[in-house]
C-alpha cells in the first residue's frame, strides 16, 4: 500500500533531529563555514543523538535499525540545518557502515567499539580522485597483491577529517574490480593535506595521497564489486538527502525574506515574478524528496536500486542548484553579501555533481 | 503504516488489467481517431459502457483508494489520452455533483451511470467561457429564478466543455453549468446547475478542432431561456456577500474544491502520456542498439543519456508528487496545495518529455507513421486545462506564502 505517512518512529526520527538541527546546528553554520572546524561540543551533543550507532548492528552494540530511509530523514533534516555539520555529524556512517556490513572480524573488533563509545569519534572515506574524468566505479587509485596484504598507490581528495578520526576507508580498483580497505589515518606512505573548496567549508576534508601504503589482509572488507556498488547507492541517497535539506533551508529563508523586502512598497512576494520562482522551488523540492524517499525504500526492501538511484542523485543535483541559485537571486544583492545565508547555500549545493561518499545511510 | 511506494495487490492487478485494455482497445485505434477528429469512436465507447467501466473483474480489493484511480488513468492515457476523454462516464460533472450535491440529487443524477442497462451516456462540466477562463468568477452566463413555475432560467454560452457533445445530446446524461445569480455579487454568486441533456434551450453549437486529444468532444453549448427544475441547482441558492469559505456554502467554494480532486487525475493523465513518450523512445533507441547507462560516468554520458535520464527524473518526480496528492484526498486530509503541485509539474514535465522525444527521434519522431508527435500533441492539453500551469503555481505560491487572493494576484 502506498502511503506518504512516517510511522511514528520515524516521525520521532524527524522531530527529534529537526530539533536538534534548529537549536544547536544552525546557530553554528555561518561561523563554521567561516573558520572551518565544527565545534567539538557541538559534534559530541550529536553523537549523544545516537544517529549512527542506532543503525551499526545490534551484535557489535549498535541498535541494530540500519534503515536507509530512515538515514535519509536524518540526513534532509541535518542539511536543513547545515550542509558541512551534516556530514561531520555523519562522518562516522563514513567507517562504520563499510565495516560492519563486510569488515573482517579483526577489523570490527578494532574499530566498531570506538564509534560506539562515549565520545564522538569521525570516521573517512575516500572515493573522489582529483580528476574531471573520475569514474567512481573505476577508480585510478590501485590495490595490488603483496604477499599477504596489498599495496595502494593513488590519490584522493573530498576526503572529510575531522580531529579525532581513527581510521579512513579508501576504495581502490583491484585489477577490474572495485575493492575497499580500512586503513589507520598513520599508516606509512599516508599524506593528508587539508584542501580548500568551494563549499562546504565548515567540514575539514584533505585530498590523500597514497604512496606504496601497505595493507594487511585484515585490513580489505570482505565485500565483491557489487556490494561496494551498493554502499556508494547508499552514499549517493544520504547526500541526495542532505542535499533535499539544504535546497529546503534555501527555499524557506528566500520566501520569508520575499515576504519581508519590499519594493514600490509592496513585498517582492506580491509579484509574480518572485512569486512563481518559490512555487516552482517548493515543487521541486518535494518531487526531488520523494525521489530520494523512494530509492531509499528500494534499497531498504533489497531490490536492485541503482535506477532510482541515478534519479534521484540527478534530480537533487539539478533542483539543489537551481534552487539555490533562485534563493540567491530573490535576495538580489543581498544574496550576494555573507550576512546572509543564501551565497553560503549556493556555494554548499553547486557541489552536488561531484560529491561521493560524504555519507553513508 | 510507515512511508512506503508499494502499491497494494489490488492497485498492481488493475494497473496490469488497465495496460491490457490500453494495449488492446485504444492503441489499435488511436491514429484513426485522431485523423477522424469528430467522429464517436463507437467500438471504444461501446467496449468500455459494457465491460471497461467494471474495471478489473475478480480484482484483490485495494486499499490505495483515489490512487488506484490514478494508476487508471495514467494507464489509459498511456493507451490515448484522447479516447479516455471519450470514455462515456460523468466526469467533471460527476465530480462537481459528488463534491456540491445532496444524496438526492447524487442519487437522481449518477442513476444512468450506475444502471447496469441502457445505451452508453456522458457528464461534463461547464465553466469557460469566451472572455473567462482561469477567471472563473468573471463568468456571464446567468441564472434568474421564476417563483411561477419553481425554474431556474438560464443565459450564456460556454466554451471549452469536454465531453460536451455527449452530455448535451445523448439522453440521460448532464452538463453541470456554472452560472451567476447576480453579476455584482461576484465569486458568492456563482452556483452551478445540472442540466439534463436534450434540455430545450441547451444547444450544441460545435466542436473545436484542436492540436491535440482529437478523439475527445470539446463543445461550445449555448443556453438560451433554458429551464431546469429548482432541484437542479447544486448547493444552497443564497448569495452571501462575504468570504463564501465561511458560509459554508458548497456553492462556488464546492465547485473550486472538485479540482482538488480532477487535479491529480489530469497529472496522472498527463503522466501515462508522457510515459507513452518515454517508453517508446527507450526501446526504439535500443533497437538501434543504444541503452541507456545508469552508471555512467558523468564524463562519458551521451547527450541523448543525460536527456533520457533527466525525463525519467522528472515523469517520477511527477508521478510521486500525483500519487502524494491522491494519498491525502484518501486520509480526508486538504490537499489543495498538494494537488496543484502535482498538476504543474506533471503538465510542465510532459510537454517538455513529449517535445524531447520528438527531437531525439528526428524525421522519425516528426512522422505521422509513428504516434511520437501525436502524444506531443496530447501532451499539451495537460499543462493548459484544469489550471494552467501559471494558475497552479498561483495556488502553490498563495499556500507557501500563505497570501490571499486579493493579495498575490
Amino acid at each position: 500500500m502506498i502511503d506518504f505517512e512516517p510511522s511514528e518512529e520515524q516521525a520521532l526520527i524527524i522531530e527529534t533531529v529537526h530539533q536538534f538541527a534548529e537549536n544547536e546546528v544552525r546557530p553554528r553554520s555561518r561561523e563554521t563555514d567561516e573558520s572551518g572546524k565544527p565545534p567539538p561540543a557541538l559534534l559530541s551533543a550529536a553523537h549523544e543523538l545516537g544517529l549512527v550507532a542506532n543503525g551499526l548492528p545490534e551484535a557489535d552494540g549498535g541498535g541494530g535499525a540500519r534503515s536507509a530511509l530512515a538515514g535519509a530523514l536524518i540526513a534532509e533534516e541535518l542539511g536543513w540545518g547545515d550542509m558541512s555539520l551534516a556530514f561531520a555529524i555523519l562522518s562516522p556512517s563514513l567507517v562504520g557502515f563499510p565495516v560492519a556490513d563486510h569488515g573482517t572480524a579483526e577489523l570490527r573488533k578494532q574499530i566498531l567499539p570506538g564509534l560506539l563509545g562515549p565520545d564522538f569519534v569521525p570516521g573517512a572515506l575516500a572515493i573522489v580522485e582529483p580528476r574531471f574524468d573520475f569514474d567512481v566505479y573505476h577508480p585510478h587509485t590501485t590495490a595490488k597483491r603483496d604477499g599477504d596484504g596489498w599495496i595502494l598507490d593513488g590519490r584522493k581528495c573530498l576526503v572529510p577529517w575531522l580531529e579525532g578520526g581513527r581510521h579512513v576507508v579508501v576504495f581502490a580498483a583491484e585489477n577490474d574490480a572495485l575493492a575497499a580497505f580500512a586503513l589507520p589515518r598513520d599508516a606509512k606512505g599516508l599524506v593528508a593535506t587539508p584542501e580548500q573548496n568551494l563549499g562546504l567549508c565548515g567540514l575539514p576534508t584533505v585530498e590523500l595521497v597514497l604512496e606504496s601504503v601497505r595493507a594487511p589482509a585484515a585490513a580489505r572488507l570482505d565485500a565483491s564489486d557489487a556490494d561496494l556498488r551498493r554502499l556508494i547507492e547508499r552514499g549517493r541517497i544520504a547526500i541526495a538527502a542532505t542535499a533535499v535539506g539544504t535546497a529546503r533551508a534555501a527555499f524557506e529563508v528566500a520566501r520569508d525574506y520575499a515576504k519581508q523586502r519590499e519594493t514600490f512598497g509592496q513585498p517582492i512576494a506580491t509579484r509574480q515574478a518572485i512569486a512563481f520562482k518559490l512555487a516552482d522551488m517548493a515543487i521541486e523540492i518535494d518531487g526531488a524528496r520523494l525521489l530520494v524517499w523512494e530509492a531509499a525504500s528500494a534499497i531498504d526492501r533489497g531490490d536492485d536500486a541503482a535506477r532510482l538511484v541515478r534519479l534521484a542523485q540527478d534530480q537533487t543535483a539539478r533542483v539543489g542548484l537551481a534552487v539555490a541559485d533562485s534563493a540567491v537571486q530573490i535576495f538580489g544583492g543581498h544574496g550576494y553579501i555573507r550576512d546572509y545565508l543564501p551565497e553560503m547555500h549556493l556555494r554548499n549545493l553547486a557541489g552536488l555533481g561531484s560529491f561521493e561518499g560524504l555519507a553513508l545511510v | 503504516m510507515p512511508i512506503s511506494f508499494e502499491p497494494s495487490e489490488g492497485s498492481l492487478v488493475a494497473q496490469a488489467h488497465y495496460r491490457k485494455v490500453a494495449l488492446e482497445q485504444m492503441r489499435p485505434i488511436s491514429r484513426r481517431y485522431d485523423v477522424e477528429e469528430h467522429a464517436l469512436p463507437r467500438e471504444w465507447v461501446d467496449y468500455w459502457w459494457k465491460e471497461g467501466r467494471w474495471g478489473a473483474k475478480g480484482a484483490p480489493a485495494s486499499n490505495d483508494g483515489f490512487i488506484t484511480v490514478c494508476l487508471q488513468a495514467e494507464q489509459l492515457c498511456w493507451g490515448d489520452a484522447g479516447l479516455y476523454l471519450r470514455m462515456p462516464t460523468p466526469a467533471l460533472g460527476g465530480s462537481a455533483v459528488g463534491a456540491a450535491g445532496t444524496k438526492e440529487q447524487q442519487a437522481k443524477f449518477m442513476a444512468g451511470f450506475r444502471a447496469l442497462e441502457g445505451q452508453p451516456i456522458w457528464g461534463a462540466m461547464a465553466i469557460t467561457e469566451p472572455q473567462a477562463g482561469s477567471d472563473a468568477a468573471a463568468i456571464e452566463t446567468t441564472a434568474e429564478y421564476d417563483p411561477a413555475t419553481e425554474e431556474w432560467i438560464l443565459n450564456g454560452t460556454k466554451i471549452f466543455c469536454t465531453a460536451g457533445e455527449g452530455a448535451s445530446t445523448v439522453p440521460g446524461g448532464f452538463v453541470v453549468v456554472w452560472a451567476t445569480l447576480d453579476k455584482s455579487a461576484g465569486r458568492a454568486a456563482i452556483k452551478s446547475f445540472v442540466v439534463p441533456a436534450g434540455t430545450k434551450g441547451m444547444e450544441l453549437i460545435g466542436c473545436e478542432k484542436k492540436l491535440g486529444i482529437r478523439a475527445s468532444d470539446t463543445a461550445t453549448l449555448r443556453f438560451e431561456n433554458c429551464r431546469v427544475p429548482k432541484d437542479n441547482l447544486l448547493g444552497r441558492a443564497e448569495v452571501k456577500k462575504q468570504d463564501p469559505t465561511r458560509t459554508g456554502d458548497k456553492g462556488f467554494m464546492g465547485a473550486m474544491a472538485t479540482y482538488d480532486a480532477s487535479r491529480p487525475i489530469v497529472a496522472a493523465m498527463a503522466t501515462g502520456v508522457g510515459r507513452a513518450s518515454l517508453e517508446f523512445l527507450i526501446e526504439e533507441l535500443a533497437r538501434q542498439g543504444i541503452q541507456i547507462r545508469y552508471d555512467a560516468p558523468p564524463r562519458e554520458r551521451t547527450a541523448i543519456e543525460k536527456d533520457v535520464v533527466e525525463m525519467e527524473a522528472d515523469l517520477q518526480a511527477a508521478r510521486l508528487l500525483t500519487w502524494r496528492a491522491a494519498w491525502m484526498m484518501n486520509k480526508g486530509k486538504p490537499n489543495n496545495l498538494e494537488a496543484s503541485m502535482a498538476k504543474a509539474k506533471a503538465g510542465l514535465a510532459v510537454t517538455k518529455i513529449t517535445q524531447k522525444a520528438v527531437q531525439i527521434l528526428g524525421p522519425i519522431g516528426y512522422s505521422k507513421k509513428l504516434l511520437v508527435e501525436k502524444w506531443m500533441r496530447d501532451a499539451k492539453i495537460n499543462d493548459i486545462y484544469e489550471g494552467t500551469q501559471q494558475i497552479n503555481q498561483l495556488i502553490v505560491a498563495r499556500r507557501i506564502l500563505d497570501y490571499s487572493s486579493a493579495v498575490l494576484r
